[in-house]
């Protein structure tokens, strides 16, 4: 019976394709408004490494101004690590992988080719920040341990980058221009877009990965200046680039690897008598007062998905509830028209359950055809914000596959629901004052 | 196999209450050819409406083959209308967007038979009544009289006992009405049993017994 009432369905659409276009338009409009914010939402709140989001920590520590919390919250800590701070945890390599990392930026002149020199983005780090992210390489590998000790000029490309500057090839071993030094180039990864970037929500959560990556220990050297928020509570002690390096101004992100809650509880501890001894020193004034954020827990923290998207998506479901609230008066004046149809089926033998099978199952098709187009209206919804937003949006404005059967479920209940009155006002008719009245 | 005893039927509003059918008492035999006449609101199509299992009755009992149908729910009923009654409108109540052969097809899809049964009914209820090289037309393809024989086809389809027919020629040039008519007997004189209402003195007279309702109780002619 279900491929019967399938095609009563089509034939009903047929019969009045006006108000079944209507209907498909209020559920088209009520999707896409939905899908659109709900995409955006979901993308911004993916968990972006699940199979270890719960072993991954960044770090906080309460190295801020005596006299003022960095910020209102009492529970609030300073969102980025000293240089120094972030240097020396992570020499002391108490987690099983660690890295300190910032992002910079410079020149690179290709040799040789046709390219003109182009500004890039460079992510500072240790080699562990390839094992800890499992960053996919294409050739290649991460730099060692004793690239970062001795400050080795070597890098690793983005795919990207690797294509602009040698077009794709196996460039392992080539020499590549930065900043007016030669680099060795040990790896070039594959296609990575972490979204969220959980690993530096301070330099935006939804920019692209990094076109190069080198040794955290050179920024010293190169003296490569630093890109994103840079936050001092007091001026640093003497002029110049290691001077700022050395302040008290925090501008160094520090992720940790900790396989197991032991290994947590362990690295915190480690932690807490780290910011001891430099209590000592006469640094972190404060409180003691140092977290672990695992990747979720730090992304809520840092509210990656921010209150007006989420405002926006209950705004667009209260949207859908006026769209579905139209479809129901569309449905009843529908099912009405049909009130001779069904008292005839009523009188040759269709139980009331068939009769609000056959318009459920109908109701359904006119949810799953108005999902489909509603699926149309999200994609111009998501280009609408890649327009309005412009490119840091391009990957928050993608409809995946998931998403994709979100919005045929949601079409599917929330039509259904829609046509739950009508439907069983549908089987309620009395067939004999039909029958009579044709 | 029809019988009703003491049926009754009111019809309330806020401000009215109408007895349409009061102490009404038939019973109609295996075969028979009922034509019931009545002027109007006597009563008539409400007594077509509670045989057919279309409408409840307030008193009284009714049994359909032997079977008391006062307290059925609307699956057992539906159950009943499908597989013991076929039904013919004074307004044929075809279904304009499906061909002949989907209009015959509407009562058998309820029956839960397969496609070869329903295809091997459907055309042979349309050769019943000469439409059988039509069947892929639209009723609006068809006269009237050819509609009504569609709506006789689609009663006949499920071979039910019964056909209650509620002025089948009362849309009907009198041509027509009586090529239906000729029908309508040579449908019971194969056994099944019609009741026929109609305001059609003449017609009624071709059926095998008269009985004539007022004021919602029936006397026999």
């Amino acid at each position: 019976m279900f491929n019967y009432y399938i095609k009563l369905a089509f034939k009903s659409f047929k019969r009045n394709p006006i108000l079944s276009l209507l209907m498909v338009t209020a559920i088209a409009l009520g999707i896409g408004a939905s899908m659109t914010t709900i995409t955006v939402n979901y993308l911004m709140s993916a968990n972006p490494i699940p199979h270890k989001s719960e072993q991954l920590f960044h770090i906080q520590v309460d190295s801020w101004d005596p006299n003022n919390p960095f910020n209102d919250d009492d529970d609030a800590l300073p969102n980025q690590l000293t240089w120094t701070d972030a240097t020396n945890l992570t020499h002391a390599k108490k987690a099983l992988r660690q890295s300190a990392m910032s992002m910079s930026g410079a020149i690179i002149e290709p040799q040789g080719s046709e390219s003109k020199p182009f500004e890039a983005s460079i992510r500072l780090a240790y080699t562990d920040f390839f094992a800890m992210f499992d960053v996919p390489f294409l050739y290649g590998g991460p730099w060692d341990n004793n690239s970062d000790s001795n400050r080795e000029q070597v890098v690793v490309l983005s795919k990207r980058t690797n294509e602009s500057v040698f077009g794709g090839e196996n460039s392992i071993g080539k020499d590549i221009v930065i900043a007016g030094r030669h680099f060795q180039v040990v790896g070039v990864i594959d296609t990575w877009e972490v979204m969220p970037k959980f690993y530096d929500v301070n330099n935006g959560p939804f920019n692209e990965t990094e076109e190069l990556f080198m040794p955290f220990s050179l920024k010293e050297d190169l003296e490569l200046p630093n890109w994103g928020n840079n936050s001092c509570w007091k001026s640093p002690d003497g002029e110049g680039y290691a001077a700022f390096l050395r302040s008290e101004c925090i501008n160094t992100q520090m992720w940790v690897e900790l396989p197991n809650a032991q290994a947590e509880a362990d690295y915190l501890d480690f932690l807490n008598n780290y910011v001891r001894s430099q209590k000592e020193l006469g640094r972190f004034p404060r409180p003691l007062h140092n977290r672990l954020n695992d990747v979720m827990e730090w992304m809520e923290r840092q509210e990656v998905v921010e209150e007006d998207a989420k405002m926006m998506m209950w705004l667009s479901f209260m949207f859908l509830l006026v769209c579905l609230l139209n479809t129901i008066g569309l449905l009843l004046a529908k099912f009405t028209g049909k009130s001779s149809e069904i008292g005839l089926r009523l009188a040759v033998g269709a139980s009331k359950a068939d009769v609000f099978k056959q318009h459920i199952v109908e109701t359904a098709c006119i949810g799953l055809v108005g999902g489909v187009a509603g699926l149309g209206l999200t994609l111009v919804g998501l280009q609408g914000i890649k327009s309005l937003y412009g490119d840091f949006v391009d990957d928050l404005a993608t409809l995946d596959a998931s998403m994709i059967v979100v919005a045929l479920v949601i079409a599917l209940v929330s039509s259904i629901a829609a046509g739950l009155y009508p439907t069983w006002r549908a089987c309620n008719i009395s067939p004999a004052s039909q029958l009579k009245n044709q | 196999m029809l019988k009703m005893t003491d049926v009754k039927k009111v019809f309330r509003t806020d401000l009215v209450e109408t007895h349409a059918l009061k102490d009404f008492n038939l019973q109609v035999g295996e075969g028979d050819f009922v034509a019931v006449t009545g002027p109007s609101g006597s009563g008539k199509t409400t007594f077509l409406n509670i045989a057919g299992l279309l409408e409840t009755f307030d008193g009284g009992t009714y049994e359909l083959d032997g079977q008391d149908v006062s307290n059925l729910n609307d699956k057992h009923r539906s159950q009943l209308r499908n597989e013991k009654i076929g039904f013919i409108f004074q307004g044929f109540n075809l279904i304009p967007d499906l061909n002949l052969f989907d209009n015959v097809d509407v009562p058998l899809r309820y029956r839960g038979f397969n496609s070869a049964e329903r295809k091997k009914r459907i055309e042979n209820s349309l050769e019943m009544v000469g439409l059988a090289q039509r069947m892929k037309h639209l009723p609006s393809q068809l006269s009237g009289g050819q509609q009504q024989r569609v709506a006789i086809a689609r009663a006949l389809a499920g071979e039910p006992r019964f056909l209650l027919a509620d002025e089948p020629t009362g849309n009907l040039d009198t041509k027509m009405a009586n090529s239906v008519m000729e029908l309508l007997k040579t449908i019971n004189d194969a056994g099944t049993t019609i009741i026929m209402v109609t305001h059609d003195a003449d017609l009624a007279k071709q059926a095998r017994r008269n009985i004539y309702v007022r004021d919602g109780q029936v006397s026999e002619l």
